[in-house]
């Protein structure tokens, strides 16, 4: 025993010397991300922790997304769009380089969008730019753009992670070592541990407050919170709510709590007896207690939701109301439908928190109703393809994080089987509308559309919980999209 | 002597041959399309054909596995799906994590529970045997990732002396990687050396009823020093035996302790592989494991025949 | 019995594991509130007349939770002993009786079982099937066959020497008869002995494979789950994790000093026999 006491002496000894490397100093941050990227590039794959890690940071856009989901400028300093919404012609900022030191001019833009359109492209997200007829450089520093159809996203979709400027000479090593025009370049990558950035000098716009900045992977939440409270992690963009009380109270930290654009879903399959039936999925959103569920899962923290839209967003409508919590209507409804006693169905879970525990609280809520769920706790990738690629499921918690992604609804050969004509023509209206009050008005349809037929539980928005040291300050308090965007975060006195 | 290790050696790689196998062959009934999980949720079909194309799944399972193993044997692993680098490189990484961490666990829990258990058998039947064998009976009993979490709520986040977890390379600072396997070494170690301590105090007090020590004592040695010259090599046969099977259950057990101290150990490898179904890395992973394993137990076999010749004549193992 | 009497750490072991078992037993037909029974209104109460322990994140009673988790992780590790038993004691017999190349087999395959740990056997079934409760069994299940092969064998080569055996086999008696009349009964106490230490260290396996999420699911609930759920709430509601973690240490040292207490009662020389295992 004597030998583990010495060494713990050396160690502290060593942790005293050493204080100042080890914990940031006032211009350098650690943050504690639960997700570990597969790589870093983000044209080559959908996985959240991309972004998380290089969006905004390491990689820009023509366009980028502020933290309230508006569309700002970026590496393309204004753009003007032709009369009849076809031509997008983009100037582009001077005096760009990439981080190892060659220029960005119109060339980087074309060369990243043909990859992206590129028939071996790997981009997970290539329907968004299935409609860009061609790709121009006009001069250096003109790039324009043609659309073979109008459309009132374009302008957000460039602004995605999926959509970054790369460039040719440094594309192939992205997933490794990225290269790109942001205020961070990328220094190392420790693998399962973390992702160091550094403030990149010649940075063409302001540059960043931080010289360093360190993403550390942990997806425990008692070791997060032991990472919070030892000060070995400066903040964390999302920290599961259950342990929140931790923080409340200290002053060393402060607590934000934002929205996403996760819309969290009892997905229901429609094409599968019973759930084809309009009067069991009434029974199932009548049978769901959305105070119960938020306070179980999320704290309290969650917006519920009574159909697919964010509650932020300012074409929102509640439709909360639609299906009140009333159990002893679902019993009746199930009668209705054939189903005196109730049925028996298969819950999926996906490896997230808000699924797992939700599938709980659902199994005992719906209990009371006689429907009997058996709980299915399945990885991520087993979710793809049981669920997402061949429909093998009944029910399943999910939240969809895309933005503005009701039109979804619209593909019956999407996941929910969720064929309803009318909605299919609503959203090809939708699409192509660009008036914002007309457009709001389809939207607020849409929306009443999905809550009536109950195509799937809508239960609740997902909430985004920062914690972060109280003396840290610039930080996005929402998720309009996936990153965590340091260029404006800062330490304070 | 020749022969033996022979046998042995050819016994080990038929082993490692087979369990390649085996692992390969469960694994390709896997569900779950590793292409789909890379391209995600909004993928076409046609891309993910073409990524199956591209990653060479489309060939004969019993090709793929001749493929692995060959290249196994000139170390190249093959190339992770979803991390677009080689195995042996993402796996190499990881043992620098792994292994200091199973080597400084048993050697804690052999500086610790060896010295505990000569004690205790010296002291047998006393006040401090009891008090040694309770708390090797309660160390052996206390799940070692809850004794890791309670150690890092009080030496990380109570007194600050030691980080809560992580890790930062032997390459940039020695002596902070070092820092960082302190805690969870303990964590390991604790059962381990409960369990060399009961293991060593039997096996002493075996040895002590023994003919050699009576020869010894009637020589006029004290029992101090009769157990000490002769009983503590001869214990030691048996506590060989379960140091190896020790160790090479501690290079499994690190996986468990890892979540705790958020490691980037072979452990979390395997586990975020097996969640983005990359199968080789899931494969190479376990190999190697198991090839740590194996050794161990081949290296202890040797070992004791070293120590005791009788075991390399007859059959016996 | 009166031999029993005088080992008073087996009368301990046996009297507090017998105590645990009898609660899992119990929790089949009773248990004071439903383990699915979720109401987040009363979650995190502490301890009362209603609930004892309190209530969990779900709201659920925690007595009722570490009566049914206690269930699920003795029949885990006890099913697991039966595998390893039910496979390894015959290996290690037929090892044994019959020598030669039938030995050589049994002892290569236990090597080669011994090159899987546990944890290495639950990842891939996990990968296989998915998590489940049914994994930690066959996984610590086919960790315990060599375990008891090995045991058995050991046991069994010590007695074929005794006189009885070579005059059963003088006799005229087969190898199957020596094996079943003469071997396995002589070395019943000792796999007796064995099944209570790999009992034990099932129990600590099965915690150990839950807490990373390869053992039991939910809504079924272990010991080893309930320390995982609870982990992230310590520092808020300490008893969440203390009371299913001194359940397990509770149960483990009962069953190794009702393992250690037989072993002194039935056979002082056997001591030495039976190995430490070491899983997870």
């Amino acid at each position: 025993m004597g030998k583990t006491i010495r060494v713990a002496g050396l160690a502290m000894a060593l942790v005293l010397g050493l204080a100042g490397v080890v914990y940031a100093a006032p211009s350098e941050i650690r943050i504690g991300v639960a997700l570990e990227p597969p790589v870093l590039d983000p044209t080559a794959g959908a996985a959240e922790a991309i972004d998380i890690v290089v969006y905004q940071n390491v990689f820009e856009g023509l366009t980028q997304i502020d933290q309230n989901g508006a569309v700002q400028p970026d590496l393309a300093e204004s753009w003007t769009i032709s009369a009849d919404g076809l031509t997008y012609t983009f100037k582009l900022q001077a005096d760009v380089t990439f981080h190892d030191g060659t220029s960005f001019d119109a060339d980087d833009v074309k060369y990243s969008f043909d990859r992206i359109k590129a028939p071996d492209s790997l981009n997970a997200h290539k329907e968004f730019f299935a409609d860009i007829e061609s790709v121009t450089v006009v001069d250096p520093l003109t790039v324009e753009i043609k659309l073979a159809k109008p459309s009132g996203q374009f302008l957000f979709d460039i602004g995605r992670g999926d959509a970054v400027i790369v460039a040719p000479e440094s594309s192939a090593n992205n997933a490794t070592d990225p290269i790109g025009t942001g205020p961070f370049s990328f220094v190392r990558w420790d693998k399962g541990s973390r992702v160091v950035l550094e403030r990149y000098e010649p940075y063409w716009g302001k540059k960043a407050a931080l010289s360093k900045a360190t993403y550390v992977f942990i997806s425990d939440t008692a070791a997060m919170t032991n990472a919070l409270l030892a000060g070995d992690i400066d903040g964390t963009n999302n920290f599961s709510a259950e342990a929140l009380d931790v923080f409340k109270a200290d002053p060393r930290f402060k607590i934000l709590v934002g929205t996403t654009e996760g819309e969290t879903l009892l997905s229901t399959n429609n094409k599968k007896p019973p759930f084809d039936n309009l009067k069991v999925r009434q029974a199932m959103a009548h049978a769901i207690d959305r105070k119960a569920l938020i306070d179980g899962v999320t704290y309290g923290y969650g917006v519920p939701i009574g159909s697919h839209f964010a509650p932020h967003h300012p074409y929102y409508v509640d439709l909360t109301n639609t299906y009140p919590y009333d159990p002893e209507l679902s019993k009746a409804l199930l009668a209705e439908a054939g189903y005196p006693d109730g049925f028996s169905a298969t819950l999926k879970l996906p490896p997230v928190a808000y699924a797992r525990i939700g599938g709980q609280i659902i199994a005992s809520q719906f209990a009371a109703i006689g429907i009997k769920l058996e709980l299915i706790n399945v990885e991520w990738a087993q979710w793809l393809e049981d669920v997402y690629a061949n429909h093998d499921f009944d029910l399943t918690i999910v939240s969809h994080v895309e933005p503005f992604d009701i039109g979804n609804y619209a593909n019956p050969n999407y996941y929910f089987g969720y064929d309803n004509p009318d909605f299919q023509a609503l959203i090809e209206t939708l699409n192509g509308t660009t008036d914002e009050v007309k457009r709001k008005v389809l939207a607020i349809e849409a929306q009443t559309i999905l809550a009536q037929d109950a195509v799937n539980g809508y239960l609740f928005e997902l909430p985004q919980i920062g914690v972060w040291n109280a003396k840290i300050e610039g930080q996005w308090q929402n998720a309009p999209i996936e990153g965590v965007v340091l260029k404006d975060v800062h330490w304070v006195d | 002597m020749t022969l033996f290790v022979l046998r042995r050696l050819l016994g080990f790689a038929v082993t490692l041959l087979l369990a390649a196998a085996v692992i390969f062959f469960l694994l390709d009934l896997l569900p779950g399309d590793p292409a789909q999980f890379i391209l995600g949720i909004n993928a076409t079909p046609e891309n993910v054909a073409q990524l199956r194309a591209q990653l060479g799944l489309d060939a004969p399972a019993w090709q793929r596995l001749f493929i692995w193993i060959w290249g196994m044997l000139q170390g190249d692993f093959g190339q992770s799906y979803t991390q677009n680098a080689p195995v042996a490189d993402l796996i190499g990484e990881r043992l620098w994590v792994t292994m200091p961490l199973a080597i400084l666990a048993m050697a804690i829990a052999i500086v610790v529970g060896l010295p505990l258990g000569i004690l205790a058998a010296r002291r047998r039947g006393k006040l401090l045997d009891t008090g040694i064998m309770v708390l090797a009976q309660t160390g052996i009993a206390i799940p070692n990732f809850w004794f890791g979490m309670l150690l890092a709520l009080l030496f990380a986040v109570t007194l600050r002396w030691l980080p809560p977890g992580g890790f930062t390379s032997w390459s940039e600072d020695p002596a902070a990687a070092m820092r960082a396997l302190v805690l969870p070494s303990l964590a390991l170690a604790l059962p381990q050396a409960s369990i060399l301590a009961r293991v060593m105090r039997t096996a002493l007090v075996d040895v002590q009823g023994q003919d050699f020590i009576r020869t010894a004592r009637a020589k006029g040695m004290t029992m101090g020093e009769a157990v000490w010259r002769h009983g503590v090599r001869n214990a030691l046969l048996p506590v060989l035996t379960v140091l190896g099977l020790q160790f090479a259950y501690l290079v499994a057990g690190t996986i468990i302790v890892e979540n705790v101290f958020y490691l980037p150990g072979l452990g979390r490898l395997i586990f975020t592989a097996i969640s983005q179904r990359d199968l080789i890395l899931v494969r190479g992973a376990t190999i190697v494991l198991i090839v740590a394993v194996t050794a161990t137990m081949l290296v202890i076999d040797l070992l004791y025949a070293l120590v005791d010749p009788r075991l390399r004549e007859g059959e016996q193992r | 019995m009166r031999g029993a009497l005088r080992h008073p750490s087996l009368v301990l072991g046996l009297t507090a594991s017998g105590l645990f078992a009898v609660l899992a037993l119990v929790s089949l037909v009773w248990t004071p509130y439903a383990i699915a029974d979720i109401d987040i209104g009363r979650r995190f109460l502490g301890p009362s007349l209603n609930h004892w322990f309190g209530t969990d994140n779900l709201g659920r009673d925690m007595v009722s939770l570490i009566m049914s988790g206690t269930l699920t992780s003795f029949v885990v590790a006890a099913l697991a002993v039966g595998i390893g038993a039910g496979v390894g004691v015959p290996l290690g017999l037929a090892a044994a009786a019959w020598g030669g190349v039938v030995e050589w087999a049994v002892l290569r395959l236990s090597d080669f079982v011994f090159a899987f740990p546990a944890i290495i056997v639950a990842i891939l079934i996990t990968t296989l099937f998915g998590p489940s409760a049914i994994n930690a069994i066959l996984a610590i299940g086919i960790f315990n066959i060599p375990v008891f092969a090995r045991v058995a064998r050991g046991g069994a080569l010590s007695i074929k020497t005794l006189d009885f055996v070579a005059a059963a086999r003088l006799a005229g008696l087969g190898n199957w008869a020596i094996a079943f009349r003469h071997l396995l009964p002589n070395i019943a106490s000792l796999i007796i002995v064995q099944g209570t230490i790999q009992l034990s260290l099932g129990i600590l396996a099965e915690a150990g494979l839950s807490y990373i999420g390869l053992g039991t699911q939910p809504p079924a609930t272990s010991l080893g789950l309930l320390l995982r759920d609870a982990q992230s709430l310590f520092l808020l509601h300490p008893s969440l994790s203390l009371v299913p973690g001194l359940a397990i240490v509770i149960i483990v040292v009962a069953l190794n000093l009702a393992g250690d207490g037989l072993r002194d009662a039935i056979d002082p020389r056997l001591k030495q026999q039976g190995g430490t295992g070491v899983a997870s």
